[in-house]
């Protein structure tokens, strides 16, 4: 399943839906996964009235983590070598949002096949929330 | 700044990668996982996030005790003033993250994570005032003493909250 170098092309893409109608319990689960227990993503009544938001958001690690699985699912388990983010706009529960992997290039380090990947993430409303890159090792 | 050990656990993989509704068996099934490539179960991508249950002195998890800035009989169990990491009025928001893979984690790895200060920066933002920009670097090495896993992360701290434009 892992991607080969020789089938790959500069532009191809590789697009996954990570959630749909993104629920707060799903924050809850993250929180308690990762250790992250900032209100401000699990304690509606402190985001709103001591905050300042209109309601908790996700932790930009969960959208970091869900665009991951997108990753992992097109390169192949262990197989990514390089992976980074920005977190551009907030996640907000009943967010639905889809995942882009585009091969920026194919290298060669060491006589190993490596794909560069631009990651973009956006939400229903086409705003992206999560911008990055990639790098994964590939079949010659 | 203080190491901190990490211990890389089957159960702690298995309800991260539930959390980030990632059902890929290689995270939750070894039988499965040693007919894969990984060769047995291996820890997802951003695992490494989760070193944050290790750090006995995490300002994100409330502590028996101690004053929690989250809601209870009040909206804040604190004052505002006193709420420090997190949140709201000048608080601290995740801008940035970036992982380099040396190798893959999985159960049985003991990690210890080091974090090295970096640099700090200041930007006028558009939507929420000043903001000011912080970057650690945390290196990851396992038992051997190999580093597996660097991670840089950004913290961003704003004026007020970011406008919802």
């Amino acid at each position: 399943m892992a991607l080969k170098a020789s089938k790959l092309t500069v532009g191809d893409t590789h697009t996954a839906r990570l959630v749909e109608d993104l629920k707060r319990t799903q924050l809850v689960q993250y929180a308690g996964a990762s250790g992250d227990y900032n209100p401000l993503h699990t304690d509606e009544v402190f985001t709103t009235q001591v905050a300042g938001y209109p309601s908790v958001s996700a932790h930009g690690m969960l959208t970091m983590g869900m665009t991951g699985k997108m990753l992992t699912d097109y390169v192949g388990d262990a197989r990514l070598t390089k992976y980074g983010v920005r977190f551009t706009s907030q996640v907000w529960p009943g967010d639905t949002l889809d995942s882009t992997a585009t091969v920026k290039a194919i290298t060669d380090k060491g006589g190993e096949k490596l794909v560069e990947l631009d990651v973009k993430t956006v939400n229903q409303n086409g705003v992206e929330v999560l911008s990055g890159y990639a790098e994964a090792r590939i079949d010659p | 700044m203080a190491a901190k050990t990490f211990p890389i656990e089957a159960s702690h993989i298995l309800m991260f990668a539930r959390s980030v509704g990632d059902d890929n068996r290689v995270y939750a099934d070894a039988d499965y996982a040693k007919t894969t490539e990984a060769g047995g179960i291996i820890a997802p991508p951003t695992f490494p996030q989760a070193v944050a249950q290790f750090d006995p002195d995490y300002v994100l998890r409330p502590k028996p005790g101690k004053p929690w800035f989250g809601s209870g009989k009040n909206p804040s169990g604190v004052t505002r003033e006193a709420s420090g990491g997190g949140g709201g009025n000048g608080g601290g928001l995740h801008a940035e993250q970036h992982f380099e893979y040396h190798r893959h984690l999985r159960p049985g790895d003991v990690l210890t994570a080091t974090t090295l200060p970096g640099k700090t920066w200041e930007k006028e933002g558009r939507r929420s005032g000043k903001l000011i920009f912080s970057e650690t670097v945390t290196e990851y090495r396992d038992q051997g003493g190999e580093l597996v896993i660097t991670a840089r992360g950004v913290g961003v701290r704003t004026e007020r909250p970011v406008d919802q434009q």
